[in-house]
């Protein structure tokens, strides 16, 4: 266990070393949360709520939804296969840590880097310039933090699914850049899914994606309450769990077939 | 002529790296397309909860983005270089760029080509004809040429900004987080300007000038006349901000010590 909280130090450290750029970041950060605001209002056009959310529940979802991707956002996706292009990998088959896992560190490690350094005080700056209502129930919060960490699971679980794939296709940009579209649409981080057709709401039921940003942001916009809260994170707990087999069945197989292409 | 025959080589030889890997390069081309796809389903959302957008029905918002479909591939074809930091500064790639003798924004360029985005060209003119249709445009014979150059405006526009944060590079070589935020920003230029307050338009019409990749251009063809000034401003703010990215690169170049081993 210690070694995995050493990764997580060390890729903290690392990021801390480039924090200046962070704080452009927040700069860009905060035109496009300001974009999305001004054109959610045009949408809106006097329209009290769409929905069941109103216009200042909608400009805190997207800052809230922007703000917790900076958290659960890696590319740990394309670092693996960038290390299995390079052939890197196979001396990770040889170390003593479960590379997956490895990977996931690292990618937690620049996640709680981006939330402090990045994510808390852009969100202060975005919720001075902007409407944002934030809760006051403890609950909320406490339930958001549940939330965001879920969505990180599951998110790196994606990541770790497509990434492995890279051992079956040997080059496989196209879908690590599809993947990402997907989880943009899918995910709600463009649009709240309420907002979709019945009929699109129902198959995205039957998919991962709107854990990894609708359920956070719609918790802590408090668009669910009550029951639906608790729902909300059994869905996110089960798909956590069922994604582990697909990552571990291929893990093995990959194993297995691995073929070096350089290193 | 040299920089001519160099392209064709650069070419042919992209040609046969990518059809060694023939899913993976149909895949890209899917995942353009499904990239395309998630902006039409937003606006198509969008349009599902109201009628209009500050006065701007569905199928103009629609056209604007088939417009902007047509300079986005040209640039992602040859300018799309987000990720210059790392693979050049970083990785100290660009020493060997510096020891060949033809200027190295070229060579880069060469280098990062993705030839297969041009499909974006044919998806963008296939959704304007789509909206056109609807709204009933008329087309000049002349409009064809104005069409060539808004895009090539357009799309000069956009490798500018892109050369441009590429260049920061050359001073302060840590990674930046910027370039992924960009593509989001530059969708904002697709929305009619006058929805957003005046800090926001001036970025997207002066600084950041994703507006002349739109909005702008697409007013022209639209016939929205109280825009032309700034529709007729495209190919000259896009030789303009080109411009204005190969000086900075230039000086940039000069600064650059080099960093990987």
């Amino acid at each position: 266990m210690g070694k995995y909280i050493e990764m997580i130090r060390v890729r903290f450290l690392m990021m801390l070393a480039y924090r200046t750029n962070y704080y452009s970041g927040i700069l860009i950060y905060s035109i496009n949360i300001g974009a999305y605001y001004f054109l959610w209002n045009a949408i809106y056009g006097g329209k009290g709520e769409i929905e069941g959310l109103s216009v200042i529940q909608m400009t805190t979802y997207i800052a809230v939804a922007w703000m917790a991707r900076a958290f659960y956002f890696n590319n740990i996706d394309r670092e693996i296969a960038q290390e299995i292009k390079e052939g890197k990998v196979a001396v990770e088959f040889i170390r003593p840590y479960h590379y997956l896992m490895m990977k996931t560190m690292q990618g937690l490690g620049e996640g709680i880097f981006r939330l402090s350094f990045f994510s808390i005080p852009g969100m202060i700056i975005v919720s001075l310039i902007f409407p944002i209502e934030f809760s006051a129930a403890l609950s909320t919060w406490m339930f958001f933090t549940i939330a965001i960490i879920l969505s990180f699971i599951v998110n790196t679980q994606i990541n770790l699914l497509t990434g492995v794939m890279t051992f079956f296709f040997f080059n496989n940009d196209g879908l690590i850049r599809a993947k990402r579209v997907v989880i943009d649409l899918f995910s709600g981080l463009l649009l709240p899914i309420s907002f979709y057709p019945g009929w699109a709401q129902q198959v995205m039921d039957f998919l991962p994606f709107q854990a990894i940003s609708y359920i956070p942001s719609m918790i802590f916009t408090e668009g669910f309450t009550g029951f639906a809260v608790w729902e909300a994170i059994l869905f996110q707990l089960v798909w956590a769990v069922i994604l582990i087999l697909p990552i571990q069945a291929l893990w093995v197989i990959a194993k297995k077939r691995l073929i070096v292409q350089g290193g | 002529m040299k920089h001519a025959t160099i392209f064709f080589l650069y070419v042919s030889q992209y040609m046969k790296t990518r059809l060694t890997y023939r899913v993976d390069m149909l895949m890209e081309i899917m995942s353009d397309l499904l990239f395309q796809a998630v902006n039409l389903i937003f606006i198509l959302v969008v349009f599902g909860h109201t009628d209009m957008l500050s006065g701007w029905s569905k199928d103009e918002i629609i056209f604007i983005y088939g417009f902007f479909l047509v300079p986005f591939a040209i640039f992602g074809a040859f300018f799309n270089i987000w990720d210059f930091n790392e693979r050049y500064i970083v990785k100290g790639e660009m020493d060997r760029i510096l020891t060949r003798p033809v200027h190295s924004l070229f060579q880069i360029i060469l280098e990062r080509m993705e030839l297969e985005s041009l499909f974006g060209v044919i998806t963008g003119i296939a959704v304007m004809v789509y909206a056109g249709n609807r709204l009933d445009l008329n087309v000049s014979w002349y409009d064809p040429i104005v069409f060539l150059f808004m895009v090539l405006g357009g799309a000069f526009v956009y490798a500018g900004i892109f050369i441009l944060l590429a260049s920061i590079s050359f001073w302060s070589d840590s990674r930046t987080s910027i370039m992924p935020m960009m593509y989001n920003i530059g969708n904002y230029g697709r929305y009619p300007v006058d929805i957003y307050n005046k800090v926001i338009r001036f970025v997207l019409t002066w600084i950041l000038p994703f507006a002349f990749v739109g909005v702008y251009p697409s007013a022209y063809f639209l016939g929205r006349e109280e825009w032309y000034g700034y529709a007729f401003l495209t190919p000259v703010m896009g030789v303009a901000f080109f411009g204005f990215a190969i000086f900075m690169w230039n000086i940039g170049v000069t600064k650059y010590r080099g960093a990987g081993n």
